[in-house]
């Protein structure tokens, strides 16, 4: 199947909205959705308008699911999950993840997991609007048979390698440090898989730390054109616990004070109703 | 200088050994815990121009404090170069341009495969684990593997319940049916010794106890028949200077 994306041009710029009503407008019941960013950028308000909007049955899809998915899991959100890494990183397991898939709890979940250089080759495949990426990977390793991979020859070399399937979500939402009134973005720091998962998203919305008039080169800066994508959201802190380099710092505290709270299911959903449900999106 | 008062922790000294086997090394691998401190000890004591390698695409990092995760913004900061995860994959760690990995699993059995998926059956899991994240292909390709790893017979089983990473496969000339660039791994520290490959059969074999272990005491923490080196050595205690340094490096 081809999909072709439009260029530049008065019909597709994005548009500087509020997010819970980008959110509204772009994510539906079903969809499959990457909220990415590695380690840093991790689009938290997003995500929480997502859970405020009480979306159901999505596909998350995200490399390190880390605290965001697993509160996206635990209040029921999720019917399936395609990840490659879901631990709380450098502190330990991710309890609303393992009750899911363990116990079934709130909902079962589907789990379709892959090796980080898979899922990179998959967004990847994906931003190039191909079916299939080929990558040396996953051989003699259980996850083949376990999951989306098989092996293609080289009709060149005659040397054998892993295929794995274009990612193609029907919505990526990242968050950046910046944007202007034109809806460009950028962002600096670990890059991580953003620009892939835009790029091979058929919808995509960017929350921001703030706008401003005119975007400033940066050293090793990343900048994604407003016409590629559908959505601008302020967002201040919008990445938080994570962080924005420059603008907030990673609450290391806040990421051990998880692996306590969200091992309870009782203690999990009280924080939610209060922390998420009961605020207010920004914007 | 500080007097250095209490003797180190068996934990304290897998540290020092890992950070020891970084002296020669140009780059290395690291996730987070006890082998991220291991490196950048190394950086400290042992080898100035060590390139420490984060998988969050951080390359030549040089943290002043040890991070949580493997983003830290420090990492960023202080970084030669910052890279996306696809290039990351695709161009450095595939193509075998790093020397060193330090990985660490739940699960590590005689031919050094780890498991960081599940345990139990897949479909019924008694506990779900993170799961691969890079360490397959860090461990198809980079240079050599360093297993970092507590000594219990929960972590040193007969048999993986998932494999999700490879050591050596099913024995001798498997990594290279499998086109794998790397040597494979070299060593596991844990906190009773050193277990190495045997050279002919590439199973792990005790080649070092660290001061006051008994050789009973390490077969008995390991779940498969431990064969002991015919040249076993007794790990050098921890020196002053490494001590001290990974005192002050963990109290920062």
């Amino acid at each position: 199947m081809l999909v072709s994306r439009p260029g530049p041009g008065k019909s597709r710029s994005a548009t500087l909205v509020p997010l819970a009503e980008a959110v509204a407008d772009l994510v539906a019941d079903g969809d499959s959705l990457a909220l990415e960013g590695f380690t840093h950028l991790i689009p938290f308000a997003a995500g929480h308008e997502i859970v405020r909007q009480g979306r159901r049955d999505l596909e998350l899809i995200r490399m390190t699911p880390d605290l965001l998915y697993d509160q996206m899991i635990g209040m029921g959100c999720a019917s399936k999950l395609v990840f490659s890494y879901g631990g709380n990183p450098g502190v330990g397991s991710l309890h609303r993840f393992r009750d899911a898939i363990e116990n079934g709890w709130p909902v079962p979940l589907e789990v379709e997991e892959h090796s980080h250089a898979g899922m990179a080759n998959r967004y990847a495949a994906g931003a190039a609007g191909l079916p299939m990426a080929v990558m040396h990977g996953y051989a003699g390793t259980d996850l083949v048979g376990r999951t989306r991979v098989a092996t293609v020859t080289c009709p060149f070399s005659g040397e054998e390698l892993a295929a794995v399937p274009a990612l193609r979500p029907d919505v990526a939402i990242v968050h950046a440090q910046e944007a202007d009134r034109a809806g460009n973005v950028q962002l600096w720091g670990i890059p991580g898989v953003q620009k892939e998962a835009v790029l091979a998203a058929d919808r995509s919305l960017v929350t921001v730390e703030r706008v401003v008039e005119q975007l400033e080169p940066r050293p090793g800066g990343l900048v994604l054109p407003g016409w590629s994508i559908d959505a601008v959201c302020e967002a201040p802190a919008g990445s938080q616990p994570s962080y924005s380099l420059g603008v907030t710092e990673r609450d290391n505290d806040f990421y051990r004070f998880w692996d306590e709270l969200s091992r309870d299911r009782d203690r999990f959903r009280t924080w939610m109703d209060e922390h998420v449900l009961e605020s207010v999106a920004a914007g | 200088m500080n007097v250095v008062a209490e003797p180190a922790s068996t934990g304290e000294l897998q540290t020092i050994v890992a950070a020891r086997l970084l002296r020669d090394a140009g780059s290395v691998f690291i996730g987070v815990g006890r082998p991220s401190t291991a490196a950048i000890l190394a950086r400290m004591v042992f080898n100035r121009d060590l390139v420490l390698v984060y998988e969050s695409g951080t390359i030549g990092a040089k943290p002043f404090r040890i991070p949580l995760s493997i983003g830290d913004g420090e990492l960023a900061e202080t970084a030669d170069f910052v890279v996306s995860v696809p290039e990351m994959f695709n161009y450095w760690i595939g193509p075998g341009r790093i020397d060193v990995a330090f990985l660490g699993a739940a699960q590590v059995d005689r031919f050094a495969n780890l498991n960081s998926t599940v345990i139990g059956d897949y479909d019924r899991p008694m506990t779900r684990l993170p799961g691969a994240g890079g360490a397959p292909e860090i461990a198809a390709s980079c240079g050599e593997v360093v297993i970092v790893a507590p000594h219990s017979k929960r972590t040193f089983v007969e048999r993986l319940d998932f494999r999700t990473t490879v050591g050596y496969g099913d024995g001798p000339g498997d990594r290279h049916s499998l086109g794998f660039r790397g040597r494979g791994p070299s060593a596991v520290i844990t906190d009773l010794g050193v277990l190495e490959p045997d050279p002919e059969t590439c199973i792990l074999t005790l080649t070092a106890i660290h001061p006051g272990i008994e050789v009973e005491q390490v077969q008995d923490a390991t779940g498969f028949d431990l064969g002991v080196s015919d040249d076993l050595q007794v790990t050098e205690p921890a020196t002053d200077e490494e001590l001290e340094a990974l005192r002050e490096l963990v109290s920062r």
